[in-house]
């Protein structure tokens, strides 16, 4: 894992979380779509912050694709879920929502969560390499320095 | 009726984002290292790549089928309902699924990771 990607990983979470937040403000705006007046989903692209919530998630997109060119689904999605957290905080300080004890509490697993799975390795080997699954030549792992070994090799 | 209209909807989102995400990144592992692919051919040629991929565009489509029904869901549910509950339900489901179609393996740490974000996600929609 080298700065860039982890920079990659850093946009994933955020261009979701705000494009998240501008869609959910828009669509506010709009009001309850129904079976009834499904057409109006197709007009909601319309309202501006519908359309730049859509920007961020095609940069969302963008970022995530290619985070998973080079690093497994099961590192991704843990690695990047601390767009929840953001999702909350973007509630309260933009929405005024309140965020209860029980919701702090969620937000401490995730954030174990995030750290549990980005100590570890980011891509492993197919189970299976037989099975046409798996993976090209230089999308195999290679073997990751551990934090400490780090830590000592720039000392 | 509103929450009827909102659990469809996460409902929806949980299938639709599973089958959206195993694709694409079933697609992307067969394209290879973006970063790679740009420093030795360019741009173009990841574009190419990908656009000769075709499971690519069966995840785009599943994913867009997920974007619709989370802009459905937003229309009647808060966001604080809606993305934590789809969000952490369809976190199990990736992850049972990258191990049976993706043969990626899930160890424990990683079981984990996906169980305590998936919780704390849960704990979210409380």
């Amino acid at each position: 894992m080298t700065f860039r990607k982890y920079l990659v990983l850093a946009g994933v979470t955020i261009f979701s979380t705000l494009g998240d937040a501008l869609l959910a403000r828009g669509m506010k705006e709009l009001g309850g779509v129904s079976l009834h007046n499904f057409s109006g989903l197709l007009f909601a692209i319309l309202n501006p912050w519908v359309s730049v919530g859509i920007i961020l998630l095609l940069a969302f997109f963008a970022s995530y694709t290619s985070a998973l060119s080079w690093a497994d689904l099961t590192y991704v999605l843990p690695a990047t879920s601390l767009s929840y957290v953001l999702v909350a905080v973007i509630g309260r300080l933009g929405f005024h929502e309140e965020i209860s004890p029980i919701r702090w509490l969620g937000i401490a697993c995730i954030a174990g969560g995030v750290g549990f799975v980005s100590a570890g390795p980011s891509v492993t080997p197919a189970r299976h390499p037989q099975s046409g699954l798996d993976y090209p030549n230089h999308a195999r792992p290679q073997p990751e320095p551990s934090a400490a070994a780090t830590r000592k090799a720039n000392s | 009726m509103n929450n009827f209209y909102a659990w469809a909807s996460i409902a929806l989102i949980i299938l639709a984002a599973t089958t959206g995400d195993v694709l694409l990144a079933y697609s992307m592992k067969r394209v290879g290292d973006v970063g790679d692919i740009w420093k030795t051919s360019g741009l173009f040629a990841i574009v190419g790549k990908i656009l000769s991929t075709p499971t690519f565009f069966l995840g785009v489509l599943a994913m867009a089928v997920a974007f619709y029904s989370l802009l459905f869901g937003l229309s009647w549910g808060n966001l604080s309902l809606v993305v934590p509950a789809s969000a952490s339900l369809t976190f199990v489901a990736n992850t049972i699924a990258a191990r049976i179609f993706l043969h990626e393996r899930v160890g424990r740490r990683r079981w984990i990771a996906a169980l305590l974000v998936a919780a704390g996600v849960a704990l979210m929609a409380l």
